[in-house]
């Protein structure tokens, strides 16, 4: 048997780091966990929460469902994730957009420092993969690049620095989902798993998804993140308000990405990267309304769209001031 | 009905009857099967966490098999044109042993492809009018349809043939012929439609080239013909079927010829490239030099260019032609992994690295994704034989109504 699992290193689940210190157990355990899945097939899921449902199975894309069926379906959803988070408070919504509404943001490059605060925010707040340790596979929907100043070739850039920021001679730019007005993630999908709201948020229908991974070849600013294995989220930091098209908890092998924070910027907060940027670099508004914030950002300063030669037309822009 | 029915289940028998060699062979594929079977249920357990895929390379083994064998799938038509067209009479009886070949490719890429899928529970969602096909818009919707119809074109016109063989009787012209035509322009579609899934992604440098439809062509006209040959050699060497040489030496002809136009457009391709030395170059660079010290590829590619340079010259040469079974088919093996590795490591891999952010992250594939994959090859090529099989028992009699 230890041959075997020799052979086939990645299959032993990685132990979380907190479990880390009872090696032995975990080591047992998955043993056990491996032998009973060859044995007793189907049945014996890792995770009981991952076992085969069939109203899941059934369940329809969220433009084919009516409303009726949308209620159903986000009280059961409710009900599954307070179980899986030992909860009773989970609230899936499904509040739509406003009208005159068309989110955009503008993220001031003289002032990031490259903090990565926005990055871990996201995080928390859209209830990510938090990955193990040594696989390092947290999902995270902001990527900050340390760039060269005098340089916007983001291939001169580096996404692991650790060391104090900011550092001389560098700049800092956080990427994350552009929200692209022709988006390509949205063209490439073969089931319309995904697509973009009348308020400009491209969304995933995780119960849609088929996990191809068209979509991530297709996007140009890297936004689309997959759940490589079960996503795994601490009870206790686990976000229980959420939105059908957002934050709730997702699958193994689905497709997920940033949606400025649905569950907030429907009820009018801002994202929570916007509120916890210790800078103020990041601006955030409705390109409709002339005396938004991010519309004067666009009228007044010198802005400039990444990689606009790809033709996306997205709603984020950067700027120097 | 029952005239039908009797001639599945005599060509089924006859499938799996056969000399200890035969038997053996199918039994080492069930063997790959097995260990296919249990590795992707590990995937299904597990996840996709089990490959070494990732956000930044996203796409792997899997795909890079599928792009590879559809451009095998594709090539049966180069013995379907002068067999149908013009009546070749030579070529006609090799064209259904392609069209076998064509079906095990295929059923492959589709297998590649659920293999691929993080839900493949959910693949329904792809079924119209169940589901909610994105068409015409998503490429992979395309591709996804025009495999199908190869599929059942390719299982339409060899099962007609062969059921009349059976019977003794003429087929129809009208029944097969204008499939048969349909077929040709569908089998350049499968492979444009698969180049299109790349060329499409203006987010990738790499693959946002025109040229790449061309030589995805080019070199599926040299590797599916080069397989073929194999496979026609086997049947010469081990059974009754009547076999000339003329068809095994058109189709080394083509082979050659689409060989030289692929690696003529490689050429293009690098020179454009490196002689403007753009920004786009960077996976070029990755693939063929290394880039800040990552270098997985390089290897390969060099291996994979060598080996087609190498084979191609053996075939002008015509040396090795009216040498043994093994000498003369060495170079026709060199170029199907010269362009297996030209799939994988040479267009899919470096597609994705760096990522559009920049970053460099290398790929290999797991041990777990190996076995997936040799399990698939182990269906496809279990499917092959067996058709094979009866096709030529059918043509040699061994299987007729009573
Ligand atoms: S940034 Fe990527 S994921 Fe976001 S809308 Fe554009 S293509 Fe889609
Ligand atoms: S991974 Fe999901 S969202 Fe992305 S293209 Fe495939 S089905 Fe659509």
């Amino acid at each position: 048997m230890s041959k075997k699992m020799n052979f086939v290193p990645d299959l032993l689940p990685k132990p979380a780091p907190k479990a880390r210190a009872k090696e032995g157990e975990v080591g047992r355990r998955s043993f056990i966990k491996l032998l009973s899945a060859l044995t007793a097939g189907a049945i014996a899921m890792p995770d009981k929460a991952e076992a085969f449902n069939l109203d899941e199975f059934l369940q329809k894309h969220f433009h084919q469902m009516t409303d009726e069926e949308k209620q159903k379906t986000m009280a059961r959803l409710e009900g599954e994730y307070n179980k899986k988070y030992s909860r009773d408070d989970f609230s899936v919504a499904d509040g739509g957009p406003q009208h005159g509404v068309k989110y955009g943001y503008a993220l001031n490059l003289s002032k990031c420092i490259g903090c990565r605060k926005c990055t871990h925010a996201c995080v928390d707040e859209n209830n990510q993969h938090r990955g193990s340790e040594e696989r390092g596979d947290q999902i995270e929907y902001i990527r900050v690049l340390e760039m060269e100043k005098g340089s916007l070739d983001v291939e001169k850039s580096v996404h692991d620095y650790t060391h104090e920021v900011p550092a001389e001679g560098k700049y800092y730019m956080p990427v994350q989902c552009h929200q692209c007005n022709d988006a390509p993630c949205v063209k490439a999908c073969p089931v319309e798993a995904t697509w973009q709201e009348p308020d400009g948020i491209v969304v995933v229908d995780y119960n849609w998804c088929i996990g191809c991974r068209y979509c991530a070849a297709a996007c140009p600013y890297w936004a689309r993140k997959f759940n490589w294995v079960a996503p795994r989220i601490p009870d206790e930091e686990v976000n229980p308000d959420t939105h059908y098209l957002g934050n709730r908890p997702r699958y193994k092998g689905v497709m997920e990405k940033c949606t400025f924070c649905i569950t907030r910027v429907r009820k009018g907060l801002n994202p929570a990267c916007h509120d916890i940027c210790p800078t103020g670099s990041r601006k955030f508004g409705n390109l409709l309304d002339k005396e938004s914030v991010v519309r004067r950002i666009i009228d007044q300063k010198r802005i400039f769209i990444l990689k606009e030669e790809v033709g996306t037309d997205p709603s984020f822009y950067y700027f120097f001031d | 009905m029952v005239d039908y029915l009797t001639f599945v289940f005599k060509s089924i028998r006859g499938m799996f009857t056969g000399g200890t060699r035969y038997r053996s062979w199918l039994a080492f594929l069930m063997g790959l099967m097995a260990v296919g079977g249990y590795a992707y249920y590990q995937q299904t357990v597990h996840g996709l966490g089990v490959t070494g895929m990732g956000d930044q390379v996203s796409w792997g083994l899997y795909i890079a098999n599928f792009t590879f064998l559809v451009g095998v799938a594709a090539a049966a038509v180069m013995m379907v044109i002068p067999g149908y067209l013009y009546h070749n009479k030579e070529v006609k009886g090799g064209v259904l042993l392609g069209e076998m070949v064509a079906i095990g490719a295929i059923v492959m890429c589709l297998l590649f492809v659920v293999a691929d899928l993080g839900r493949p529970d959910r693949m329904w969602h792809m079924i119209p009018p169940f589901g909610k096909f994105n068409f015409p818009v998503s490429m992979l919707a395309w591709d996804v349809l025009v495999l199908n119809g190869y599929l059942l074109l390719n299982l339409h016109v060899p099962g007609y043939l062969l059921y009349k063989k059976y019977k003794g009787e003429e087929p129809a012209k009208w029944l097969y012929l204008p499939f048969v035509y349909l077929s040709i322009i569908w089998a350049i579609s499968i492979h444009t439609v698969t180049a299109f899934l790349y060329t499409g992604l203006a987010g990738r440098p790499y693959w946002n080239a025109a040229i790449l439809a061309p030589r995805f062509i080019a070199s599926a006209f040299c590797a599916g013909p080069a397989f073929i040959i194999l496979v026609l050699e086997i049947i010469k060497g081990w059974t009754r079927f009547p076999m000339g040489d003329r068809i095994i030496g058109f189709l080394r002809g083509v082979v050659l010829i689409a060989g030289l136009i692929n690696v003529f457009l490689l050429i293009s391709e690098i020179f454009t490239e490196f002689y403007a030395d753009s920004a786009h170059v960077a996976s070029a660079r990755y693939l063929f030099f290394g880039l800040h010290g990552h270098n997985a590829l390089v290897p390969w590619i060099w291996t994979s260019i060598t080996m087609n340079v190498l084979a191609l010259l053996a075939l002008i040469s015509r040396k090795f032609e009216k040498r043994g079974v093994i000498v003369r088919n060495i170079p026709l093996l060199m170029l199907i992994v010269a362009i297996w590795i030209e799939k994988g490591m040479g267009l899919v891999f470096p597609g994705f690295i760096p990522t559009p952010l920049g970053e460099i992250v290398e790929y290999m594939p797991s041990a777990n994704e190996w076995m997936v994959s040799l399990g698939i090859w182990g269906v496809g090529l279990f499917i092959m034989t067996v058709l094979l099989k009866h096709a030529v028992d059918i043509e040699v009699g061994d299987v007729k109504p009573s």
